[in-house]
């Protein structure tokens, strides 16, 4: 079922410049896997070489996080948005290392 | 690529350190994307939502950034890049803030606060490879 996906203004040139993409998926993970195979360069920018999210990188399933709601197992309807929204974070001092 | 906003933007970023301090403020960039420029048409604060150590760390709330975000593109703006204050340290990115760089293409705008005034802003890109920052020029002279 086609769900879209908005894509972060950064990696709209990975995406044909596309603002959103309609994918199909039965799950958020699914999703995101066509996502990377119609535009494969978005791979290394959303995952680690390990295959995992990076860990900045946050999922929403219209208005939820999918950390909360089964991760990438998370199920999709033709309806549903995906978001991709980076986590932000800083701070004036280096952080301290354990 | 080079950050293009407003003074009245610039001003308003500078007073929202200002008010924030000695805690660490920050924001979103809106705008758009032209050439080789990054324009900033309207600043959005955010709340610092990191409690444990607000004086030298920030952090989105993650359900605000996504409403923000929402509501910028109901505006028809994009988000260009993210701003945050420095209290009582230099206006350039810290480790801190390399490790926790999102995508390169944004800009990354950093204002010292000294003693609660408001000191250098300056702008940053984060390299493609995500090893460094790399300063960007700030052309902040243009009436809103």
């Amino acid at each position: 079922m086609p769900v879209k996906v908005l894509i972060p203004t950064p990696l709209r040139q990975y995406a044909d410049r596309h603002e959103a993409v309609e994918v199909d998926g039965h799950d958020v993970g699914e999703v995101l896997q066509q996502l990377v195979s119609a535009h494969p360069q978005l791979q290394g920018h959303l995952y680690t070489s390990e295959g995992r999210l990076r860990s900045f990188v946050n999922i929403y399933l219209n208005d939820e996080d999918i950390r909360y709601t089964g991760q990438e197992k998370t199920p999709v309807r033709s309806s549903d948005t995906v978001s991709i929204i980076p986590s932000i974070a800083g701070g004036s001092v280096a952080a301290a290392r354990c | 690529m080079a950050l293009q906003l407003a003074a009245a933007h610039l001003a308003a970023i500078r007073r929202h350190g200002e008010s924030d301090y000695p805690q660490e403020c920050c924001g979103l960039l809106l705008g758009r994307f032209a050439g080789e420029r990054r324009i900033v048409d309207d600043v959005h604060p955010m709340r610092n939502a990191n409690t444990t150590s607000p004086e030298n760390r920030f952090d989105f709330d993650p359900k605000d950034h996504l409403a923000a975000q929402r509501q910028a593109r109901e505006r028809g703006l994009e988000v260009v890049g993210f701003y945050h204050s420095h209290p009582n340290h230099p206006a350039r990115p810290s480790q801190y803030d390399l490790e926790h760089a999102a995508w390169p293409g944004y800009s990354y705008l950093i204002v010292r606060i000294q003693q609660g005034r408001a000191q250098e802003a300056n702008s940053y890109e984060l390299a493609e490879d995500r090893s460094h920052f790399i300063q960007e020029p700030l052309d902040a002279g243009a009436a809103a």
